[in-house]
């Protein structure tokens, strides 16, 4: 066969840059996705939790014998019955281990204690309800900040005498692990130089990723073949493969997880819960499929969270603003196991990030992780691991300082800010900033607003009484986790990979080992693929998810499928093309170096229509080959990043505090964001829309409370805030590009951006707001209440 | 319990099904007739995953008995479309971008289906309001809004003439 060599254009090929439509769209909204709830295999059966209604509390007893005796009910297990297995704790991601089923005591509320399976959901709910758990209430302790005080509740009876962590010495039986960074001495000499200093106390909320679908697992077991497949809501199936075979004692080779479509997932999908552990336990023990999905309720109270952070921020800095040093010190309260999701090296994740966009001389940081009596984590919600926290820090203590020194918030970030000249820049932390030209994002911002004009307004609304507040915010995220020199989870580099196939026809498939959960990664990988391969994006499929078609990679969150992922798909494509090249001049009968690639085809150099579609050396690929090359266009890549990306934007948020009510409007968001190279622009605003709307949510209502007793004060929707239409703000989007210079086609990532910048720059624009009246910080979340009570307390509300 | 025999019509067939008293319409949807289109995202009627239009107004099928449907006219995402091709706003939330990760999308497109039944010709703040019994945790609504708008304008224009 002959392929013919049609002209393809931009428009056909459909590559990087273009705004093409999403390829995962149709299924969706024809209502054929295929979400784990959705499986139903022949013979399934169902699996429900029964959990803990104290925070602490020894079990003294579990009568499992009623919920045995309904009809329907196949099996109830409960930590005696894993214990055989030694399946009754796993290990964590944080190097530390959790009870899958509570073993002789609780430790927060909603904690797993049993699990029931049984015909159908309803019958399972029934029989929940009739396992008889005896429990002795033990003292709880909630407060993060008195977790190490001498009298502080026993909350981890199991590492009694262990004084050494996964991260080092621990000094408390609630102490986890001491983590610090930068150069103290250095730190302690420039605030002592200082001409001033501010310090502030601040508090990032517990927060819950909440995707609107929950976790939640189809477990089946082949008794016949010894092969597990596991359906499952992850984030990062392979390494889930990998730490089931480790647990259960398969062979990898028989354990095989798929992640199909995702409801979203945000962080809160990449853990390994006990749902996932147990509906596992059953399905090899009954020999039958096994179901779980959480409810809401459960979603909100065991799986999960983020955030969780008691910092105290100091700045010193010149009288003139110039920032001379920061020290940051943080109290992390992980919950009752340490079931962070970090890299294994980084037990505060890449919190040393918190010297933000600012070139400050000395850093250091301090984070102590603690135990107290609430649900463990916590995960990074929509951001690298703790990015959210350090750019929150960086970005109060700035506004901070401007207070102090009377200067204007954006003249202050003039001031500190990075300059273009610096980069590669080296932070005082330690990192090496790729690219950025971040005083140009910053004026782009302050014009398209009428910066100046916004400040008189507010001047002249102050004057009258009014509340109006600017935020500003100019931030600098780390994602792409990453380096496997520096990056691991459980002893695995956190690199990622692609492999391509092209067919003999001309169109391709190819697999990756990361997931999507909405990003549209079955549209934007396979327009990376097109513009390296001149093959029109229409024409190959992109698959994930399923371990045992995909290569390993460590999946999708902290912003790595960009920056790891499709850097490793350019990487494939080009080996593909380097094989392409080479049939080519073959085929043309010339040397290589005398070809050239264009679009999609190669070229003899000079030589008007001597060339070779990628279609035509596809088909040659399979029969007309140079002498001693193997058949076949394939290629795999495991792309092991040389450094970190750094996207950033300046965002600017303007608020009207309605000063008797409480109550905020968003008038204007304006988002300017630097991903770099931008593969797919309709993608990219829809991903910020998204990320600023959950910033939005962090900052204005959401926040997981509970009370002395430890009980969990709001897990339904009903009391945890997740935004409609109504309160959602209109968004403004622009852009800079500068390409990150070590990635293959510059890309650095986008998604958790707007989730990170947002929230501090909501906060910045409240305490703009608030500042004439000598508020320098004002914790979140800014629901009406709590912002009416502020104004109480400041006495603005009064006529 | 005592099961109950129950018919009603979903997206234009006749179904004939038995259900205990307690089942939530949502899951004979689900698990009895296999149009898994329609979601649970909180149980509570907070989320609106679970909106399906039921004689002729949106519903939450999460906390709407099956029995309560008896005799009823039932549509669901899948029977959205009609004659092969897509509904204007299957079309409007494609072309503008309005869903990420699809798991709100039935509902948002079933509530969208009846609210433009009910305001043909919606303003911004009438959109926003109208499908704020469904939550979306991926676009920020904004562009659910111009998806929305895209259909209305759609089903308001005169048929195209060839």
């Amino acid at each position: 066969m002959a392929a013919t060599a049609e002209t393809i254009t931009a428009d056909t090929l459909k590559g990087v840059g273009t705004s093409r439509k999403r390829k995962e769209d149709p299924r969706f909204i024809q209502g054929k996705g295929n979400y784990v709830d959705d499986i139903k295999l022949p013979g399934m059966l169902f699996a429900d939790v029964v959990r803990s209604p104290y925070a602490h509390a020894r079990i003294k007893s579990i009568n499992t014998e009623r919920a045995k005796a309904l009809p329907g009910v196949h099996a109830v297990l409960t930590a005696e019955d894993l214990k055989p297995l030694k399946l009754h704790w796993m290990p964590t991601l944080a190097g530390d281990v959790q009870a899958v089923l509570a073993d002789e005591k609780v430790c927060f509320q909603e904690q797993e204690v049993a699990v029931v399976v049984a015909e159908n959901r309803y019958i399972a709910a029934d029989a929940v309800e009739l396992v008889e758990v005896d429990y002795e209430a033990l003292p709880v302790l909630i407060d993060a900040r008195k977790a190490t005080d001498a009298d502080a509740p026993v909350i981890r009876e199991d590492l009694a005498g262990k004084t050494e962590g996964a991260h080092g010495a621990r000094k408390h039986h609630n102490h986890i692990f001491t983590w610090e960074s930068g150069d103290q001495a250095a730190v302690e000499r420039a605030f002592e130089q200082a001409d001033v200093t501010v310090s502030q106390t601040m508090l990032y909320p517990r927060v819950h990723p909440c995707p609107l679908e929950t976790c939640g697992c189809v477990a089946s077991f082949d008794k016949i073949n010894g092969q597990l497949t596991v359906y499952m809501t992850s984030q990062a199936p392979h390494v889930v493969r990998t730490v089931v075979s480790m647990l259960s004692g398969l062979a990898e080779s028989k354990v095989r997880i798929v992640s199909p479509d995702i409801g979203g997932g945000f962080g809160n999908k990449v853990g390994v819960y006990p749902g996932y552990v147990t509906a596992i336990v059953a399905t090899i023990v009954l020999g039958r499929p096994v179901k779980w999905i959480e409810d809401r309720i459960e979603n909100i109270s065991a799986t999960a969270w983020a955030r969780d952070y008691h910092m105290d921020g100091e700045l010193a800095a010149d009288s003139d603003g110039r920032i001379t040093a920061l020290r940051i010190n943080v109290i992390a309260d992980h919950g009752a196991f340490d079931a962070c999701a970090n890299a294994s090296k980084f037990p505060a994740g890449l919190f040393n990030v918190c010297s933000g966009s600012y070139d400050i001389p000395a850093a250091h940081a301090r984070v102590d992780g603690v135990y107290t009596n609430k649900a463990p984590g916590g995960v990074a919600y929509r951001c690298s691991f703790r990015i959210t926290e350090a750019v929150y820090a960086i970005e109060r203590m700035i506004d901070v300082l401007a207070q102090k020194l009377d200067m204007d918030k954006a003249e202050i970030r003039f001031k500190n800010l990075i300059k273009p000249e610096q980069f590669p820049y080296q932070s005082a932390f330690g990192w090496q900033y790729d690219s950025g030209d971040y005083p140009a994002a910053l004026h782009k911002v302050l014009d398209a607003v009428d910066y100046d004009g916004l400040r008189k307004e507010q001047a002249e609304k102050r004057a009258r009484g009014e509340l109006m507040g600017i935020g500003l915010a100019t931030f600098t995220e780390v994602v792409g986790a990453g380096p496997t020199k520096v990056c691991d989870i459980l002893g695995i580099g956190m690199f990622d990979s692609a492999e391509i196939r092209v067919h003999p026809t001309g169109s391709a498939i190819a697999r990756m080992g990361t997931i999507t959960q909405g990003q549209g990664h079955q549209t934007t990988y396979a327009q990376i693929i097109a513009s390296e391969l001149g093959i029109p994006s229409d024409d190959i499929q992109i698959e994930e998810g399923d371990t045992d078609t995909a290569p390993y990679g460590l999946g999708t969150y902290g912003s790595r499928s960009t920056p790891v992922g499709a850097a490793a798909t350019a990487l494939a494509a080009r080996k593909i093309r380097a094989k392409a090249r080479k049939i080519a001049a073959h085929l043309l009968e010339a040397g290589e170096d005398d070809i050239e690639w264009d679009v999609d085809r190669f070229k003899v150099k000079g030589v008007p229509g001597a060339e070779k579609t990628m279609k035509e050396i596809a088909w040659a690929a399979y029969n007309d080959l140079p002498e001693g090359m193997e058949p076949g266009l394939e290629s795999v890549d495991y792309y092991d990043p040389p450094n970190f990306t750094f996207p950033y934007g300046v965002y600017l948020c303007v608020v009207d505090i309605d000063r008797f009510t409480g109550e905020i409007s968003v008038r204007r968001f304006y988002a300017l964001d630097d991903c770099g190279t931008r593969i797919n622009p309709m993608i990219i605003d829809g991903q910020i829309h998204g990320g600023l709307t959950e910033g939005f949510a962090v900052a204005m209502g959401q926040q997981i409370v509970y009370d002395e007793g430890g009980n969990l004060l709001g897990n339904t929707l009903m009391d945890y805030y997740l935004p409609t239409a109504v309160e959602t703000p209109h968004w403004e989007t622009d852009y800079t590009v500068t390409p990150s210079p070590h990635h293959p086609i510059g890309a650095k990532g986008v998604a958790e951006s707007p989730h990170v910048g947002s929230i501090p720059c909501f906060s910045n624009a409240v305490v703009d707001a608030l500042a004439h009246a000598g508020v320098t910080h004002f914790d979140m979340p800014y629901s009406a209440y709590r912002t009416w009570q502020k104004l109480d307390e400041l006495g603005l509300n009064k006529r | 319990m005592a099961k109950q025999h129950i018919s009603f019509n979903v997206n234009g067939q006749s179904v004939e099904v038995l259900v205990e008293p307690r089942e939530l319409l949502i899951h004979t949807l689900r698990e009895q007739l296999n149009l898994t289109g329609s979601h649970i995202g909180c149980e509570t009627s907070h989320c609106g995953a679970c909106t399906v239009d039921l004689n002729g107004k949106s519903v939450k099928s999460c906390t709407v008995l099956a029995v309560q449907a008896n005799g009823g006219d039932v549509l669901t995402v899948e029977g959205l479309a009609s004659g092969g091709g897509l509904h204007p706003l299957q079309e409007g939330f494609m072309e503008e971008h309005g869903l990420q990760c699809g798991f709100c999308t039935p509902g948002m497109l079933m509530r969208a289906y009846r609210f433009l039944k009910e305001c043909p010709q919606p303003s911004e703040a009438d959109i926003r309001e109208g499908m704020s019994g469904n939550l979306c945790r991926c676009t920020g609504y904004q562009n659910i809004v111009k998806a929305i708008q895209y259909a209305a304008e759609k089903l308001q224009a005169p048929e195209e003439t060839p």
